[in-house]
């Protein structure tokens, strides 16, 4: 039996909330980037750090890599725990499933690392 | 649980409805964005970094396999938002009838290939 020790919240409701308000916040992001890159004429590297360079436009994409993170971690715990199962991987799946887990916060991690200073030092 | 019970879904042989075909695409893309985040970052990293690193970055994409790749990103990620746009519309039992349902993933599939097609014509 696979329990929830591991989801983001430690309540699958809250989950549902979490990955559902995370996704309406990167979905904004996404059409604001799309749109930026649509009304821009040219796009270069000084135009790129204007509009990344705001502090408007570094806190939205802090809000958008933290919901990025929680959004990921509901989402591949979901497939973690849907695939990486005993039926599929025997006796050893709760320690491939961790494994697995452990993998994925790591690059979580790194990705909130490296967004966060790619954003804030521009 | 008697996980020793045999199971016998030959998922190959199924005909699937294309609901499903649509919830299953949505996983995949969503497993593939986790990996995809890297490539844009990356991407968007170089071409803040300075006038040569945005040089690199052009450079990177012109060539047709990086160019493709990023494509493929985008269509996951345009994909993936629609299919969660209208699987948030369903949390509110809006277009969850078996007719509805079926239609809306046909418009899920229908705006991502029309979308790739505008995002491939900017990037061509």
């Amino acid at each position: 039996m696979v329990t929830n020790a591991t989801s983001f919240s430690r309540s699958g409701l809250s989950d549902f909330i979490i990955q559902r308000a995370s996704a309406v916040i990167m979905a904004l992001y996404t059409a604001c980037i799309i749109g930026h890159f649509i009304v821009s004429p040219t796009i270069s590297h000084e135009s790129l750090v204007d509009f990344f360079g705001s502090t408007a436009m570094q806190l939205w994409s802090t809000m958008a890599l933290l919901a990025t993170a929680a959004h990921a971690w509901i989402g591949m715990w979901t497939v973690g725990t849907d695939y990486i199962r005993p039926h599929y991987f025997g006796t050893h799946a709760t320690a491939f499933r961790l494994t697995y887990q452990a993998g994925c916060a790591l690059l979580i991690f790194v990705y909130l690392g490296w967004g966060l200073k790619l954003f804030w030092s521009i | 649980m008697n996980t020793e019970r045999p199971v016998n879904l030959s998922l190959t042989k199924f005909s699937f409805p294309i609901m499903a075909i649509a919830s299953i695409t949505h996983r995949i893309t969503g497993v593939l964005l986790f990996a995809g985040i890297a490539y844009l970052l990356w991407l968007l990293s170089l071409a803040l970094d300075s006038p040569e690193g945005f040089s690199q970055a052009t450079q990177i994409l012109a060539a047709p396999l990086p160019k493709l790749v990023l494509l493929a990103v985008l269509a996951a990620l345009l994909f993936h938002i629609f299919a969660g746009v209208k699987h948030m519309f369903m949390d509110f039992h809006l277009g969850d009838s078996l007719d509805a349902a079926r239609l809306g993933s046909q418009v899920v599939f229908v705006l991502t290939v029309v979308a790739t097609v505008l995002a491939g014509a900017w990037l061509w």
